[in-house]
């Protein structure tokens, strides 16, 4: 681990632990109208300022990175589960099993997903709580975020399958669960982990896309997403750069995953 | 040498010649969010075509959009009787369409037989069918035409604003037109041209023929920031309607620029599901059926909060279905609800529910909790649930914020009713109650909290129904005022509809425009468009 990947993690450590530790740190709650104060400029009462509806801002960002930070890699672990499981048994069956998924990743990743999303939380019952929402919202992102990553598992493992060490194996014996377990996953961790590191910061822009829509996580219930939607008034932004604070955190946290990742797949070769 | 610069010399020519053409023409350019879907003004049901068609449409009569008075434009005078059943007109002499051919009373009975044909079933029509039976146009002479009606038809000479007289005779692809504007040249996804009527009727104080302008260019543009950027730059010259955010950030940058015209006729509403078959608990079927509930939900809105917070300033805590901006109708006897926590909770208490610790419940135990859905990506509606779900946290409500994309927010509310609550915005552009006949009556499909009544669901909309039937049968307009009091009144005691505020009507207009008399009521800026002009002003009629 270089210096640049050993600052990007104690960034994301910090980002981490200041989430966790909202809390602790916020002076307020995310939800609280301050309906005296709003728009207000950073003071040593709201550190960020407040926003167009009063409520502290530094608190929202906080609560909102933690959605962020939190759910974004459950969904990427979903993804990942769902995509190695597709993936790798259509690249180690081989044949027709393989076409069949090959077919069934192309037929998914040619669907507007927005579209799908928007339809299928339309479809969601009204009276879920905001925490509850956010949690499905990143549910849904997990599950039709699998067909990306399917396609590198399953070129990775039919490359494995047919690489000599595993006809070597097979050739000598080995019944094919112990080839999966023994021989084919512990080679696949590498990609597995890859494409876990990728979709990260792909469903953190997701939510972020989706609450610029205005579909992201509901009320009061920060987000990034929703944060990132104040910057459409530019030239509000221009007068209160602050407000620029969750676009900052989120290329640093984008950026500081990149720069992980590198580390990753160098720690596969 | 010579030759070679002969085609530069050329070319500066042309370009100079372009640039004093440019200057000496005078037009109009402002943006229609999309193409219009028709150029026949008997079809028109858009925004963009409603625009189109006021500009380029001769109508008998115009409702003054400044003074709120009607007033004869193709028509010298007319008559109403009958009660509401005959209108007689005398026509203006000496018209003639933008081609020339001359404006008879066969036109006006050409016109009303397109208008009530039932095989176009014009939408415009819809507000003349009282009742079944044939509708009877004659001239009487060569410039009167006399219009029966089968039934009464309510505000009926106001109804004639929105009715652009067709030419009997012309079999031309563009119709010509009577207005001050006919159409140039369209196209599609890029602007629609509209040229000066060379032979339009009306003249200004000094004989000079109108319009001043010599073109409109619409642009049709989506994107709101685009049309704000453009008219920055002085590529437009009127955005005919902003929003709160646009305003105050033009506002700072080009104060002269902007115009707030005052309330308008629009609501921002909230209602509660009451459809008998809806896909609800029937607990909270008794919650939104209970007036007391709905009235003390009303009573905890801080309606002034959402007016400075969500809308600047620029909008009016709204009493009821009529805007302050409409003088006449308004039952200036009503006060909006006065947000007060004391009053709401003892209208919570009489309806049977209680606090216990944090949360609201009702009388058999039930947390006080319901969702309210508002079309995704409209920011207002956005931040007004925000802060209408911290008012109603305070009495231990809890309200789940849902966002839905706008096809699916319609299905709810109007096929599958499958909805608690829902925050939505009216337009209204009638200043006559029987324009609301569709939300009012019980039996109207628009009548959102509980549509298509077969028989009025409670004793007070049967008697709306009762009173929305009296005013739109009489011709008495101060009967009529009695009557619809009454049911502006009703309305604020029952609150089938909780009306949150009326936006202000805001819109841009460049410097460069003259003669500009700004009115709440649409099109704000260009109603009298036949008096604007753009640059040096001609004649100053301000």
């Amino acid at each position: 681990m270089n210096l640049k990947q050993k600052i990007a993690l104690s960034i994301l450590a910090v980002a981490v632990v200041a989430s966790l530790g909202a809390g602790f740190f916020a002076q307020s709650s995310y939800s609280e109208q301050f309906r005296e104060a709003i728009s207000a400029p950073p003071s040593p009462r709201f550190w960020l300022g407040t926003d167009e509806l009063g409520r502290d801002r530094f608190a929202r960002l906080l609560y909102g990175t933690r959605v962020s930070l939190l759910l974004a890699p459950a969904a990427a672990l979903l993804a990942t589960f769902i995509a190695g499981l597709i993936g790798g048994a259509a690249g180690y069956l081989g044949g027709r099993w393989e076409r069949l998924v090959t077919g069934g990743i192309d037929l998914f990743l040619s669907l507007p997903w927005l579209f799908l999303l928007l339809a299928v939380r339309a479809l969601l019952p009204l009276n879920t709580s905001p925490v509850t929402s956010v949690i499905i919202t990143f549910l849904l992102l997990g599950c039709l975020g699998w067909a990306g990553p399917a396609r590198m598992i399953r070129a990775g493992t039919r490359t494995l399958v047919n690489s000599d060490f595993l006809v070597q194996a097979s050739a000598s014996g080995i019944s094919r669960p112990r080839l999966f377990w023994r021989h084919l996953l512990p080679n696949l961790r590498p990609i597995l982990l890859a494409q876990f590191w990728i979709s990260i910061p792909l469903f953190i822009l997701s939510e972020a896309n989706l609450g610029l829509l205005g579909l992201g996580v509901s009320e009061p219930l920060p987000s990034w997403g929703a944060m990132l939607r104040e910057l459409e008034n530019y030239s509000a932004v221009l007068q209160n750069p602050w407000m620029l604070a969750p676009v900052i955190l989120l290329v640093a946290v984008v950026g500081c995953l990149q720069l992980l990742l590198g580390t990753e797949e160098r720690l596969s070769c | 040498m010579l030759i070679r610069f002969l085609p530069i010399r050329f070319a500066m020519a042309l370009g100079l010649c372009a640039l004093a053409a440019a200057s000496s023409a005078s037009e109009l350019r402002f943006c229609l969010r999309t193409d219009p879907k028709t150029f026949n003004p008997m079809l028109v049901e858009d925004e963009s075509s409603e625009t189109i068609r006021y500009l380029t449409g001769g109508v008998l009569i115009r409702l003054n959009r400044y003074t709120q008075e009607l007033e004869g434009e193709l028509a010298t005078k007319w008559k109403v009787s009958e009660n509401g059943r005959r209108i007689d007109f005398d026509l203006r002499p000496g018209v003639r369409f933008s081609d020339g051919t001359p404006f008879t009373c066969e036109d006006v009975v050409y016109t009303m037989r397109q208008l009530m044909d039932p095989a176009l079933h014009t939408p415009v029509g819809d507000s003349f069918r009282s009742a079944p039976g044939p509708v009877e146009s004659k001239c009487q002479g060569l410039s009167s035409v006399t219009v029966r009606f089968p039934a009464p038809v309510a505000a009926l000479a106001t109804q004639f604003d929105e009715v652009a007289i067709l030419p009997a005779h012309s079999t031309a692809k563009e119709a010509p037109v009577l207005g001050p504007f006919a159409l140039g040249e369209y196209k599609p996804g890029a602007y629609v041209l509209l040229r000066r009527n060379p032979n339009y009727w009306k003249r200004d104080a000094n004989g000079r023929a109108l319009p001043y302008l010599d073109s409109i260019r619409l642009e049709i543009q989506q994107n709101r920031e685009l049309e704000l950027l453009r008219f920055r730059r002085g590529e437009l010259d009127v955005i005919n309607k902003l929003d709160p955010d646009m305003y105050d950030r033009l506002s700072s940058e080009m104060p002269h620029a902007v115009v707030d015209a005052g309330p308008s006729l629009d609501w921002e509403t909230v209602f509660f599901n009451q459809v008998e078959n809806a896909p609800l608990p029937e607990y909270k079927r008794r919650w939104f059926r209970s007036d007391d509930f709905r009235r003390a939900i009303s009573e905890g809105i801080r309606r002034d909060d959402l007016v400075r917070i969500v809308y600047r300033g620029h909008a009016r805590a709204a009493v009821g279905p009529v805007s302050v901006a409409n003088h006449f109708w308004l039952n200036s006897a009503l006060q909006p609800p006065s947000a007060s926590e004391s009053a709401a909770l003892a209208l919570f208490e009489r309806a049977g529910f209680r606090r216990s610790g944090s949360t609201l419940l009702d009388r058999d135990g039930n947390r006080v909790e319901f969702s309210m859905i508002t079309n995704a990506g409209n920011k207002l509606h956005e931040r007004t649930l925000a802060l209408i779900q911290q008012d109603l946290a305070r009495f231990g409500i809890q309200l789940n914020v849902v966002t839905l994309d706008f096809p699916s927010l319609i299905e709810r509310i109007s096929r599958t009713f499958n909805y608690e609550a829902v925050l939505m915005a009216f337009t209204n552009v009638d200043l006559d109650p029987s324009g609301q006949m569709n939300i009012w009556v019980s039996s109207a499909a628009n009548h959102q909290w509980n549509p298509n009544e077969k028989t009025p669901a409670t004793a007070w909309e049967a008697e709306i129904d009762k009173l929305m039937e009296a005013q739109a049968g009489s011709q008495d307009r101060a009967k009529r005022k009695i009557y619809f009091d009454q049911v502006q009144k009703i309305a604020a005691d029952k609150v089938p509809i909780l009306f949150l505020v009326n936006p202000n009507a805001l819109s841009a207009v460049s410097p460069n425009v003259k003669n500009v008399a700004p009115a709440a009521l649409r099109p704000q800026i260009y109603w009298n468009v036949e008096r604007l002009q753009v640059g040096a002003p001609l004649v100053s009629e301000r």
